[in-house]
């Protein structure tokens, strides 16, 4: 058995140093700003539609993570997607009258939900919804809409001069 | 022999070998609970597997993460998403790269040196004297082994990448001058702690396979020279054919059970 | 003991019962039939040697009675047990009782002399470290290595290797000893060595050895019994004296080292003047 201190502290060595490694990468390198097992208070909003907002997505005011989405649930009687925030109690002066919408991190980044705050008095208690909400920017749309305005744009001169670009533009 | 003859007589063989591996694994983990009453071993194999393979680890980490950031920086570039550079570094080894190119190279050093040790002690007789002296060769040379390198090879992995992204760091930032702070906070920001334990369950999964493979080769490799050599070949081979295909399977599990 | 340099004299001793029995053993391998219908017996603290031309099976043999392999049809009984049909566990105690030399030694690479001697009583013994320590000392005195005890396998030459693998054999005393080609290669004072230590195993502890070998001459001096093996069945058993006297052409060509006999000296081959003439091999 040739189990000597040079091999015993070398060993040892080698494992301090897998495992540093590996609570380097689980702390330095992963955002973990939130585990808001803390002080936190559910806020709830209601939107027609999420996008592609996941469980867990931050919740930021000015930039700055405030909170985590909790749930997402369908609501079959109003037709609205149900979005449950839990907010960080540090964070307890949220006007009642703020704006919650959905945004996109970067170009190709995951969407949050960044709150604008308003101006009422009241603040934000657990339970409580936030009544203004902006939906997540649904590509497909934005180009039907664009479409749609480009299409009314050349309307009024096209009526002047000819029918047909109407339609060559509607199309 | 006609090939379908071939093909079935292929097949065969390679369901018997699956299942011999699999009564190997069988015995080594039957042992091990008395392996452990023998530390010295154990502590041994750790030192044999990993800390002897530690240089070339963190040579190839160092380069590979160079590497990762000069061409990702090209093809970042493209689209003005220098910034992210850190994040397309940290997840590419975090969750591929790393575990993947540790499990290639410990199968290169730590693989064949298992197997070329067990080989030659069968080839020498060691293992039927010690079976002769009624002493089970499994639990004495084998399992302690094989726990090394299942213990080794996952920390393996997580220096890999961490020397990966520093080394991907300095590529970007000292030698690309993208902005240090974006870096490494686009990567906070991208990065979850499900990504690391991703990376951590595939080096242990590759740790398994490619220490398996190898004591299981130097076990029953044919006793002269030339069977030891070939059994030596052999583990680098499939340990690295059995780690892509692990890591396709594993990766598509992880993406489908990740939400 | 008396004078070092002689052999001890053979003493009269009670006849005893066999230790180990071979009953009618057939066995093959691949299509090859190595034993077919062999049968001997190893009596009880004598020292019995088992000869026979290469490739006859003595290796085999030895693992059978170990109980490494199975024999097709017959028995293998060691000490009344039934060897083959023995569990691992029980078949593990029985292969305590038996001590094996292996040909090259098979000394562990990775220790050194006395941690190899000592390994069988860590393994089995729950013995106090200094207790282990005096008996390894002893049976390396044994063999006259004691001081070697601090060497690498590595660094000990073959006959040096093949008495600590003997001491090590010795270590949990066992109650036969197999020797498994224990001269060969060897030079003739390593040789004397080991034939020495044979002997005084035998005499000084009531040991039964088998040794396995084809070295006539060495076996001609230590053997009480003699089997000669060869085509799968013993053809000859007896003392040494009636077996040089024996009728069979194959055991006078295996006494007398004839080259030529019933094992041919020419690997089978088409007319010879026909090859030659043909100009082809």
């Amino acid at each position: 058995m040739r189990s000597t201190r040079a091999v015993d502290i070398s060993t040892g060595s080698f494992v301090l140093l897998g495992f540093a490694a590996l609570f380097f990468l689980a702390t330095q390198i992963t955002n973990r700003e939130l585990s808001v097992g803390g002080n936190s208070y559910d806020v709830e909003a209601q939107f027609e539609n999420i996008g592609s907002l996941k469980v867990g997505a931050a919740v930021s005011m000015a930039g700055v993570t405030v909170g985590r989405v909790e749930s997402i649930a369908y609501d079959q009687e109003l037709y609205k997607a149900v979005v449950h925030m839990r907010i960080n109690s540090l964070f307890d002066r949220l006007p009642k009258d703020s704006d919650a919408s959905i945004m996109t991190a970067g170009l190709l980044g995951g969407q949050y939900v960044g709150i604008t705050a308003g101006g009422s008095e009241d603040y934000l208690k657990s339970g409580d919804r936030i009544e203004f909400v902006q939906d997540a920017l649904i590509l497909e749309v934005l180009i039907n809409q664009l479409v749609a305005n480009l299409g009314g744009s050349k309307d009024e001169p096209a009526s002047k001069d000819d029918q047909s670009s109407t339609t060559e533009a509607g199309k | 022999m006609s090939l379908v003859g071939e093909l079935t007589d292929g097949l065969r063989g390679f369901v018997t070998a699956v299942g011999s591996v699999t009564v190997f694994l069988g015995r080594i983990l039957g042992q091990t609970p008395r392996a452990f009453a023998r530390p010295g071993l154990i502590i041994d194999q750790i030192y044999n597997a990993g800390a002897l393979s530690l240089i070339i680890i963190m040579i190839c980490g160092l380069f590979v993460g160079l590497v990762l950031a000069l061409q990702s920086y090209q093809l970042l570039e493209r689209f003005g998403s220098e910034d992210a550079l850190g994040t397309g570094a940290a997840l590419a080894l975090l969750k591929e790269l790393g575990p993947v190119v540790t499990a290639l190279l410990f199968a290169g050093r730590a693989g064949t040196a298992l197997a070329s040790e067990i080989g030659l002690m069968r080839a020498t007789d060691q293992l039927t004297a010690m079976e002769m002296m009624a002493v089970d060769p499994i639990r004495r040379v084998v399992t302690p082994r094989f726990i090394g390198g299942v213990v080794a090879m996952p920390l393996l992995a997580m220096i890999f990448i961490a020397i990966g992204i520093f080394g991907a760091a300095f590529e970007g930032v000292q030698l690309l001058s993208v902005d240090s702070a974006s870096f490494w906070s686009q990567m906070r920001s991208a990065v979850d702690v499900k990504d690391v334990m991703e990376g951590l369950i595939k080096g242990c999964v590759f740790g398994a396979a490619c220490s398996l493979i190898a004591v299981y080769e130097g076990f029953n490799a044919i006793p002269t020279a030339e069977g030891v050599g070939r059994a030596t070949t052999r583990t680098v081979v499939i340990s690295a054919v059995l780690t892509l295909i692990l890591d396709y399977m594993l990766t598509a599990v992880m993406l489908a059970t990740r939400s | 003991m008396s004078n070092n340099e002689n052999m001890p004299a053979q003493q009269p001793r009670p006849a005893g019962d066999n230790i180990v029995e071979i009953h009618d053993v057939h066995y093959s391998v691949g299509g090859r039939a190595i034993f077919s219908g062999l049968s001997l017996s190893i009596p009880r603290g004598r020292i019995t040697a088992i000869m026979g031309p290469s490739g006859t099976g003595k290796t085999t043999l030895m693992r059978l009675i170990t109980g490494q392999i199975k024999p097709d049809q017959g028995r293998v009984v060691f000490d009344g047990l039934d060897v083959p049909n023995l569990k691992r566990r029980e078949l593990y105690a029985a292969r305590r009782r038996m001590g094996m030399l292996f040909q090259n030694g098979a000394l562990l690479t990775d220790m050194d002399v006395f941690e190899n001697v000592a390994f069988p009583l860590r393994e089995h013994t729950r013995l106090p470290e200094a207790l282990i320590r005096n008996i390894v000392l002893t049976k390396l005195q044994a063999v006259g290595l004691r001081g070697a005890a601090r060497l690498m396998p590595a660094e000990l030459s073959g006959g040096m290797a093949r008495r600590v693998a003997l001491a090590r054999a010795m270590a949990t005393d066992p109650e036969v000893l197999i020797y498994d080609e224990p001269f060969t290669g060897l030079d003739p004072i390593s040789m004397g060595m080991i034939v020495r230590l044979v002997r005084q195993m035998n005499y000084a502890l009531g040991i039964t050895s088998i040794v396995v070998s084809h070295d006539v001459e060495e076996l001609a001096i230590l053997a009480d019994t003699s089997y000669i093996i060869s085509g799968g069945k013993v053809v000859a058993a007896g003392s040494f004296l009636e077996l040089k006297d024996h009728d069979s052409e194959i055991v006078n060509q295996f006494i007398n080292g004839l080259a030529d006999g019933p094992v041919p000296f020419h690997y089978p081959a088409g007319d010879y003047y026909e090859q030659l003439l043909a100009g082809t091999v």
